[in-house]
């Protein structure tokens, strides 16, 4: 296996790449058939979006974050070569919600909130809250490594160069 | 950051190798070995151990489990004391004014300036008491996968190094090219395709 730091490093992009394509199969997928888990309700772009785009050697970040926001900006960002570096995202099950935010280099989850659990008022809880609160992280673990692992089949497959970016290209043009 | 908090953030690992011993008696083991320890009245600036995840400040493994289900959690603990480099400064300033007095010398070596800042910097240490920061791990060792409930560049790189000295045990992060390489089930030809792939132009 190639060093850690050095591959970290070389294939940051992929994890660009992943959010980017995400962020697309959910826009065109608006019936939700990209099925993620079978109990999972639906998945979305949430309220931050960051993108990177490299223009003449200089490198641009743009945020766009807030209930309601618009994301042409964002989609513009696209336009001019840019790719998401971060994003958050509202994941649905049931009647309960998933809150977090995932960055391309690392595939780090951050800002996890998950649905409400019950409280701890005896030391006796503490085990089934424990157990309680694993469930409702691994719900959106298995969810972003199964994506994951969709998305780099993909990513090495032909479909990639002949189906998947030429629909991103579009896409990111409409 | 504890699991247990409104908002978290969790680092994925990939624990690399399995224990020839008994798996219990080694964790404990392990994480006994390297349990933290108070540096309130040492002349020490910053200490790293593991500590109980119910009790973090009075960590205690011989008499409460860590195993909850099928994981182990327990916390990496970063005792740090903070002392403003202005207080340092000035007490420095202090002390080398004194020196230069009893000695009647006009000035210091380099090297003496430094033994003069260290010692400084350690009478300080005695008297500023360490800042804890708790970060929670959750290991799933028939799984072979570890949750560390924080994003932070410095907690993780101390998570690594403690780990391997604890239990011998390799932690492999899972960023984009190890989550593909280690956990995405390729095949060999897949494999030999990742190792050739460029950034996409989506452009054009």
């Amino acid at each position: 296996m190639l060093d850690v730091s050095v591959s970290y490093n070389h294939y940051k992009f992929l994890g660009h790449e992943f959010l980017t394509w995400l962020w697309f199969v959910l826009d065109v997928d608006k019936n939700q058939t990209f099925k993620i888990q079978k109990d999972v309700v639906s998945l979305e772009v949430d309220n931050r979006i960051v993108l990177e785009n490299s223009l003449n050697n200089m490198i641009e970040n743009i945020t766009i974050k807030g209930d309601g926001a618009g994301l042409e900006e964002a989609k513009l960002s696209l336009q001019k070569g840019g790719v998401v570096t971060e994003c958050s995202f509202l994941l649905k099950s049931a009647n309960q919600e998933w809150r977090f935010s995932i960055k391309g280099e690392s595939l780090n989850l951050s800002s996890l909130k998950t649905p409400e659990t019950g409280r701890i008022e005896t030391k006796d809880d503490e085990e089934g809250f424990i157990l309680e609160k694993f469930y409702l992280y691994e719900k959106v673990v298995v969810a972003v490594e199964d994506l994951y692992k969709r998305f780099i089949k993909l990513r090495i497959s032909k479909n990639w160069e002949t189906e998947t970016v030429p629909g991103l290209k579009k896409w990111i043009k409409s | 950051m504890g699991m247990l908090s409104s908002s978290v953030s969790i680092t994925r690992y990939m624990v690399k190798g399995k224990f020839k011993s008994a798996l219990v008696k080694t964790v404990m083991e392990g994480l006994k070995k390297n349990t933290i320890m108070e540096i309130d009245n040492e002349p020490i600036q910053q200490t790293a151990g593991w500590t109980s995840f119910s009790n973090p400040y009075l960590p205690d493994f011989e008499n409460t489990s860590c195993i909850i289900g099928t994981c182990f959690i327990f916390s990496l603990r970063i005792d740090k004391k903070n002392i403003p480099s202005k207080i340092i400064k000035k007490h420095y300033t202090h002390e080398v004014a004194k020196r230069l007095t009893e000695s009647q010398r006009e000035h210091f070596s380099k090297n003496e300036k430094k033994a003069i800042k260290e010692k400084v910097t350690n009478t300080l240490s005695l008297r500023v008491p360490a800042t804890p920061n708790i970060y929670d791990v959750l290991w799933n060792y028939e799984s072979s996968f570890l949750w560390f409930f924080s994003n932070q560049k410095k907690a993780n790189e101390e998570l690594e190094t403690i780990f391997l000295k604890s239990f011998n045990l390799t932690l492999i992060r899972l960023f984009p090219y190890t989550m593909a390489d280690l956990a995405a089930d390729l095949t060999d030809q897949e494999h030999d395709l990742l190792s050739t792939l460029s950034p996409t132009s989506f452009v054009g």
